[in-house]
């Protein structure tokens, strides 16, 4: 499965790495979508035998092939907002000694990133690799809202309804790209989506 | 001097003037005929008598009304003022550097009386006299940083430093050119300033961060910054952009003289000296066009830096659709002569415009 270049950028965009399988007593694995492949490229049945696999399909079947791999924990979750109270609970029982990869949309790494940081995870600790989609997780700076799989640019937020257009400054205390009223200074002059990639 | 404090608004009907005493005092930010990003540090160890560098901290004719238009700001959204859990020492800091520093350099407005952790701080200009216990937060009606920076003039970050960087961990932010401190809160300093363009190539922010490092208690720095702004609004926050980005399209060559502003921020570092913090005192002063043409040397001059001003410095500024009215008005001011250095308007001494 080929890998998606995101264009060089903005300082505080994050970079994503690609996971590795590395030594731990614990292994934490959080992934949605097309995630899964990155997950079953570095699974090793050792590695299994202490992992826990959080999973979020959205609409993909992966769900299948990770299971077979026998991790000690698996859980298949409806959506990240569903599972992020199990992954605090998870984390709040994590070793010094555990590993997290983390994989899939940008938006799921970013808040399990974040969910690791506040738990303090060293940041040494954790491993990322982008799969699947390059749709964002944004914030409207205006009314503070989060729209979430953000594909085009500019958008509708998805709260207060105005028009944004998708910058590429990020915040990782919100997991969130920001976004910012595209017709200000002409009301009404929206001009058409296009892809936030070309 | 006693300063005459101004009623006067920065919303609405936009009644925020400058005196001649203040425009003479502008800080005027070009030094030279040009302008481009560099690494524009300097000791803040005063300055003449009389200038915006001479105190710690600036108090002038604007301070009452900058201060009620904070409490509005803060009114209509509280997330402007933000500080981490880990940040209550560094409050306390720029509380007493404040008070300290206001007692001392300006004893006919502010008093600040220490008993031990006794503390008695009268602000007249604002009518308060509170009393309480230095380090006991339950003792104020806000937080050590809100309660001193809704009484002083300017925005304030207030940076932590570790692993040899800073990180922009509290601020009372409600006069920011463009910038939300509720998304850049927690961000080091190349993130929240990755948005500008061209420094960072220029290696500038590699080279301020090692400065802004080893700042020590009591060698303060400073730098000027600038923008332009239509109307007086010192609230040019991205938060409410949606509803003031509409003013930048109301200027026309009849009102442009009066509607368009240079903004300069006067920006301070201190070490703080308990939780070995900085603070980066942001403080904002606008004046109007044709104010700032009262000057000659600053009319030929800004005419100059304006239009040779680099595309992608115009575009992050927001001004680059309006540069072309504002050449047409300022050309008029620039007859050819050359300009004395530095950033001082030299008006006895500078020619009269020959046009
Ligand atoms: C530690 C204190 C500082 C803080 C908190 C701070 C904060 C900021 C922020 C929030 C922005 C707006 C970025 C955006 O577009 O979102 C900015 C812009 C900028 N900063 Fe800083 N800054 C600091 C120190 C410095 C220093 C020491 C320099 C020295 C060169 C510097 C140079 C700049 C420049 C050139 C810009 C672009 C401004 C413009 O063109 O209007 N900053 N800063």
């Amino acid at each position: 499965m080929s890998k998606f270049e995101f264009p060089k950028s903005i300082l505080s965009r994050p970079v994503w790495g690609t996971l590795e399988p590395r030594r731990g007593l614990h292994h934490l694995m959080i992934a949605d979508a097309e995630g899964a492949e990155a997950i079953l490229d570095v699974a090793t049945p050792e590695m299994m035998e202490s992992a826990h696999i959080i999973f979020i399909p959205k609409g993909t079947d992966y769900a299948k092939r990770l299971r077979a791999l026998n991790p000690a924990q698996f859980y298949d979750g409806p959506s990240y907002a569903a599972s992020v109270t199990r992954i605090q609970r998870v984390l709040l029982g994590a070793k010094m000694s555990t590993q997290v990869y983390l994989s899939g949309t940008e938006s799921l790494m970013g808040q399990a990133m974040l969910e690791c940081t506040n738990a303090g995870i060293p940041h040494t600790a954790i491993q990322t690799e982008h799969r699947g989609s390059t749709a964002r997780r944004m914030q409207c700076v205006h009314c503070k809202g989060f729209t979430e799989d953000v594909a085009i640019d500019p958008f509708v937020c998805s709260h207060c309804g105005l028009n944004l257009f998708v910058r590429d400054h990020y915040s990782r205390r919100y997991a969130a790209y920001q976004g910012v009223c595209v017709d200000a200074e002409d009301p009404g002059n929206v001009p058409p989506s296009k892809g936030i990639y070309p | 001097m006693t300063i005459q404090f101004n009623d006067e608004t920065f919303r609405g009907d936009y009644s925020f003037k400058n005196s001649d005493w203040a425009i003479q005092r502008f800080p005027f930010p070009f030094h030279e005929d040009s302008y481009m990003y560099s690494v524009n540090m300097e000791q803040h160890r005063g300055g003449p008598k009389g200038s915006i560098y001479e105190k710690r901290f600036d108090v002038d004719e604007h301070y009452l009304a900058e201060m009620r238009d904070r409490a509005m700001v803060l009114d209509d959204d509280p997330l402007r003022c933000q500080s981490l859990p880990h940040m209550t020492l560094a409050g306390w800091d720029l509380l007493e550097l404040i008070m300290v520093s206001k007692s001392e350099d300006y004893p006919d407005l502010f008093e600040l009386h220490r008993n031990g952790d006794q503390w008695r701080w009268i602000n007249k200009p604002m009518g308060i006299d509170d009393s309480f216990t230095f380090l006991d937060a339950a003792t104020l009606p806000y937080g050590p940083m809100e309660y001193i920076t809704r009484q002083a003039q300017g925005d304030f970050a207030v940076l932590d430093q570790r692993d040899d960087n800073l990180w922009m961990d509290a601020g009372m932010i409600t006069t920011q050119a463009d910038w939300s401190l509720d998304f850049d809160i927690g961000m080091n300093f190349f993130e929240w300033h990755a948005p500008v363009p061209l420094a960072h190539e220029k290696g500038i922010f590699v080279r301020a961060l090692k400065f802004l490092l080893n700042i020590q208690q009591g060698a303060p720095a400073r730098r000027l910054n600038w923008t332009m702004t239509v109307n007086p609004l010192l609230d040019t926050s991205p938060e409410n952009y949606h509803k003031w980005g509409v003013q930048k399209t109301e200027i026309t060559p009849e009102n442009i003289g009066s509607k368009q502003h240079l903004r300069v921020e006067l920006q301070t570092f201190f070490r703080l000296p308990r939780s070995n913090a900085l603070v980066f005192p942001i403080r904002c002063y606008l004046c109007n066009f044709q104010d700032l043409m009262s000057m000659p040397k600053w009319g030929r001059r800004l005419h100059r830096v304006i239009r040779d001003l680099p595309e992608e410095l115009a575009t992050y500024k927001g001004f680059i659709d309006n540069r072309p009215m504002m050449l047409d008005y300022l050309e008029k001011f620039d007859d050819g002569l050359p300009t004395s250095p530095g950033i001082w308007p030299e008006f006895e001494t500078e020619p009269p415009l020959q046009k």
